[in-house]
């Protein structure tokens, strides 16, 4: 829309038309108090904090709701508006309690901010305060009804945000009050209860101490914590969370998991797994010593000790039964630099392809089926989180967005919300995005292949489709192989995305963790990285092809990093019964119990280095929390090669003549090492990397991996999301014999693959959601 | 034949919410009216009807509740058989009102919002009934009762434990 002119404290501004005075004002750097207003949630204007004076209107106005006009001249600050703010201030205060030294949100609390800039310490109100118990809603949300100002901030984000509407408003006049979707006489309990996806939104929103959060409650205080931006570890949408982390005896405890730091592609929003599920890092079942099997039993032993034994057996075996006796399976939870270490380990150290992982989305297929295609308007076609978020159309393909990708299904609404965004959903089951959907064409079960070939007729859902001239393709994880293919060929207009489980599926698939490809989906032989590196021609085992391989007695040794086949793929455990199994992991897994050495490793929440989501959107993790006993993967697996005897310096190169991260990816943990190395430069020194810094790997791969070598270094330790595509040329050529292994985890909302056994806060919100509140909705039927 | 297949209200009501359903541009307008008459129907809007009304019009339960309980002329819980309600806004307070209000108590030995034993009466104070003509005025069900004192509301009370008053709940 066209600019407009007008004045706002003496200083001249221009907006777009059509922009709020408030959103306006906060651009150009002056701030207007409000409480009921939320960027993005339609509009209240309830709280009456927002009043300005706005030249020849007969009232102060709120700038929440007012657009800005050609000629407006406002005034934001004055004596009349100070003492109409500090009114509101004493009306708002006038049931609420002055607990601010106890309620969580002190230090937090927009109402106190308010409070101490206007100064409404005496109130005209002389009743007795009306006071309220406090209630708990869910095993996470907390409702402190004497503390709300009634913004109804909560109400928006649950309704129109994420499309729950849990929470109503109830009563009138000054017994008013939010209310949860099940109340007391339908609760099994007894208690007021919610009915949601107990993603924590409503808390976040919350200006005041109204709605406190079940994990971090009374346990710690903003200013006592410190806070790391860094990367969710759950799911492959890959949001950006602030951790509160605190230290405690034996190393640094996260506290809260929100997203203060709003500058990530999620915005603000967090789901459940976000905000709470942090908890499997302070488990006490960690495993904090290296375990190494003598007489059948696992046995604490020293690291001397595990790695030595682990790298020296690991050698005999090589030499003794060749390289191809050997495999090595990766994770979905690794830092890129670990799982591209990784798959060097295996072609360069070990000298095999038998290197594979848990394959949640088949990206070889993405990857290929995508490359030399023409980019739409100029633009590649692999698309980013951000496209669903701004994209005018978006076709859903497959997939459950609720519950297994919470991110990207926040976007879509958002972007129907704000953006009227048409969005069609072709899927085999009813999923809640259907509530958005401008067509829904439903599929059988299995049936996906059915539904390409009906893109090739005229119907009106495919003529929507087709008439869609910037169309967003969203793909869900059961379509993979010739359909995946033959779904891109039938859209040859369209941007696609391919959803994948677990923070870095995408990560793995994109460093070359496959038998079949290295790194950037290239071919074993011909290309730049093939003649870098010396490993075989030809493709190794597969993750099943190992285990079968195990089980005729032709896999001598296997090392597993940060994965649990064993379980996810119900392998019968006498398979490895002659295998030697080295495994890495935080918990005793069911593969840890049958390994020979196992060696305790840090989680994505507490190491640094860079991860991809599914959209292939590159970020940088931050080592936030810390536990004392582990080590990173990526340590580890330069300690096993030393072990075995390699020559580190080819693994990792490191020393002289490499850019060096300043520190800034240490975050809470920085400090000495930063200061000597800034010391370092100063005096003209060089930094020199240790083979444990993540960082000494990340110019290899800048150097190596195609799409890779288009990430800027200081867009990632800004802590900027930047988005990958593959090369466009020279790709992995799939054969028509490929296996088709990918295996989703299919996860519900309330789970996350392998972590939810480990995080008390996710069982507890399962559980309440299968009792509390489900019994209302089972009786109401 | 209603449009819900187990209706918890009779035919002719059910009818009647097939009805009132269709007649506004948007469903959820006819929320107030059904609230009502389930209430005539039942005595209070039970969970049963809330969940019914809900699905009638297409909403959540809990949009349901918000209105409901916004309404102070709606109930969640049953009254006795002939529901007293006392005005005490400003007309009827200055025409005694509250005297009528406490004689009531005394009488009838309950409090606001309460029900005797017996099943018969319940007693509520309500804001504005609309009569301040009359004042001070009583509303027993859906009849009108004005210009009382308390000794006018003896015979009113006395009437309809005779059973000489309308029955509407």
């Amino acid at each position: 829309m066209a600019d407009v002119s007008f004045t706002v404290d003496g200083k001249k501004l221009t907006a777009p038309a059509g922009t709020l005075l408030i959103d306006a004002c906060k651009s150009a750097g002056i701030e207007i108090p409000a409480f009921c207003y939320y960027p993005g949630l339609s509009l209240q204007a309830a709280c009456r904090m927002c009043v300005v004076r706005i030249e020849k209107q007969p009232k102060l106005a709120t700038a929440c709701t007012t657009t800005v006009a050609e000629g407006m001249n406002v005034t934001t600050e004055s004596p009349e508006i100070a003492q109409a703010r500090k009114a509101t201030l004493q009306l708002l205060l006038g049931n609420h309690p002055l607990d601010c030294p106890v309620c969580d949100a002190g230090g937090e609390c927009e109402l106190q901010d308010m409070t101490f800039k206007y100064g409404a310490a005496d109130s005209f109100y002389t009743e007795p305060k009306n006071h309220r118990e406090e209630q708990q809603w869910s095993p996470v949300v907390y409702f402190d009804r004497p503390r709300c100002i009634l913004c109804y901030r909560c109400v928006r984000m649950c309704g129109e945000g994420m499309d729950i509407f849990a929470l109503g408003v109830q009563n009138r006049g000054s017994s008013s009050v939010i209310a949860p979707n099940i109340p007391v006489s339908e609760s099994p309990n007894g208690m007021a209860a919610l009915d949601c996806e107990q993603c924590g939104m409503c808390i976040d929103a919350c200006p005041v101490g109204a709605l406190t959060s079940g994990t971090y409650r009374y346990k710690t205080r903003p200013w006592e914590m410190n806070h790391v931006a860094t990367v969710c570890t759950h799911c492959g949408d890959g949001c950006k969370t602030t951790l509160g982390v605190r230290s405690v005896s034996d190393g640094s405890e996260i506290v809260r998991g929100d997203n203060r730091d709003k500058s990530g592609m999620n915005g603000d929003f967090l789901c459940n797994k976000g905000r709470y599920a942090f908890d499997f890092a302070n488990n006490i079942e960690r495993l904090t010593s290296p375990l190494v099997r003598k007489d059948g039993k696992l046995v604490p032993v020293s690291w001397e000790e595990a790695l030595g034994f682990a790298g020296k057996r690991l050698r005999e075996i090589r030499d003794e039964k060749g390289a191809n006796a050997v495999g090595v399976i990766g994770s979905n939870r690794t830092t890129n630099e670990e799982s591209y270490l990784l798959q060097k380990f295996a072609r360069t150290v070990i000298g095999t392809n038998n290197i594979d992982h848990h394959r949640t989305a088949d990206y070889v297929t993405l990857a290929t089926a995508l490359q030399g295609t023409t980019t739409v308007a100029g633009k590649p076609r692999f698309a980013s989180q951000r496209c669903v978020e701004k994209s005018p159309a978006i076709l859903l393909v497959g997939g459950d967005p609720t519950n297994e990708a919470p991110l990207t299904a926040w976007n879509i609404r958002t972007n129907v919300r704000l953006n009227k965004a048409r969005v069609y959903v072709a899927n085999h089951r009813d999923i809640k995005l259907k509530r958005q959907a401008k067509a829904f064409t439903p599929v059988a079960e299995f049936g996906y292949a059915a539904f390409i070939d009906s893109l090739g007729e005229e119907n009106e859902f495919t003529k929507a489709v087709k008439s869609e001239e910037k169309l967003l393709v969203v793909v869900g994880n059961e379509l993979r192989g010739g359909e995946l293919a033959k779904l891109i060929a039938a859209l040859p207009h369209a941007k696609f995305a391919l959803l994948a489980d677990y923070a870095n599926s995408r990560g793995a698939a994109d460093m070359g963790v496959l038998p079949d490809a290295l790194p950037g989906y290239q071919p074993l032989t011909g290309s730049a990285i093939a003649s870098e590196y010396t490993s075989p021609s030809e493709p190794g085992l597969d993750l099943l092809g190992m285990f079968d391989a195990a089980a005729n007695g032709k896999l001598a040794a296997l090392y597993v990093v940060g994965s649990n086949p064993v379980k996810r793929y119900g392998i019968d455990a006498t398979a490895l019964k002659d295998t030697f199994v080295i495994v890495q992991d935080m918990f005793l897994t069911e593969t840890a119990m049958l390994a020979d050495v196992v060696l305790p490793a840090a989680n994505l929440y507490e190491k640094s280095g860079s991860v991809t989501n599914s959209y292939g959107d590159v970020q940088l993790v931050s080592k936030a929390a810390d536990k004392a006993g582990v080590r990173s993967d990526f340590e580890m697996i330069v300690r096993l090669a030393d072990k075995f005897g390699h020559e580190i310096k080819t693994l990792v190169p490191f020393g002289k003549g490499l850019r060096a991260d300043m520190g800034q990816t240490r975050g809470a943990q920085s400090g000495e090492a930063d200061r000597h190395s800034v010391w370092l430069t100063a005096n003209n020194m060089e930094p020199k990397l240790s083979p444990f810094d993540p960082f000494a790997i990340l110019d290899e791969i800048q150097r190596l991996v195609p799409g890779y070598d288009k990430l800027l270094r200081l867009q990632l330790l800004s802590g900027n999301d930047q988005h990958i595509a593959p090369a466009g040329s020279g790709l992995v050529q799939i054969s028509g014999s490929r296996k088709d292994l990918v295996l989703p985890a299919a996860d519900s909302l309330f789970t996350s693959g392998s972590l939810t056994r480990y995080s008390p806060m996710l069982q507890d919100v399962q559980r309440h959601q299968a009792d509390e509140a489900a019994t209302p909705l089972a009786s109401a039927d | 034949m209603s449009s819900i297949a187990n209706s918890i209200f009779t035919p002719e009501t059910a009818a009647r919410f097939d009805k009132l359903a269709s007649i506004y541009p948007v469903k959820r307008s006819a929320l107030v009216p059904m609230l009502l008459y389930a209430q005539d129907e039942i005595g209070y809007v039970s969970n049963a009807a809330v969940a019914e009304i809900a699905e009638r019009l297409d909403l959540l339960e809990l949009d349901v509740r918000n209105v409901l309980s916004y309404y102070s002329m709606l109930r969640t819980a049953p009254v006795g058989k002939y529901n007293v309600q006392v005005c005490t806004n400003i007309s009827c307070m200055l025409r005694g009102g509250f005297e009528l209000l406490d004689h009531c108590k005394k009488t009838l030995h309950i409090g606001h919002k309460e029900t005797t034993a017996d099943g018969l009466f319940s007693l509520e104070e309500v804001e504005c009934i609309g009569a301040c003509c009359w004042a001070p005025a009583v509303q027993v069900n859906y009849d009108f009762h004005e210009d009382l004192t308390p000794a006018k509301m003896d015979a009113v009370l006395e009437d309809y434990r005779a059973g000489r008053g309308k029955d509407v709940k």
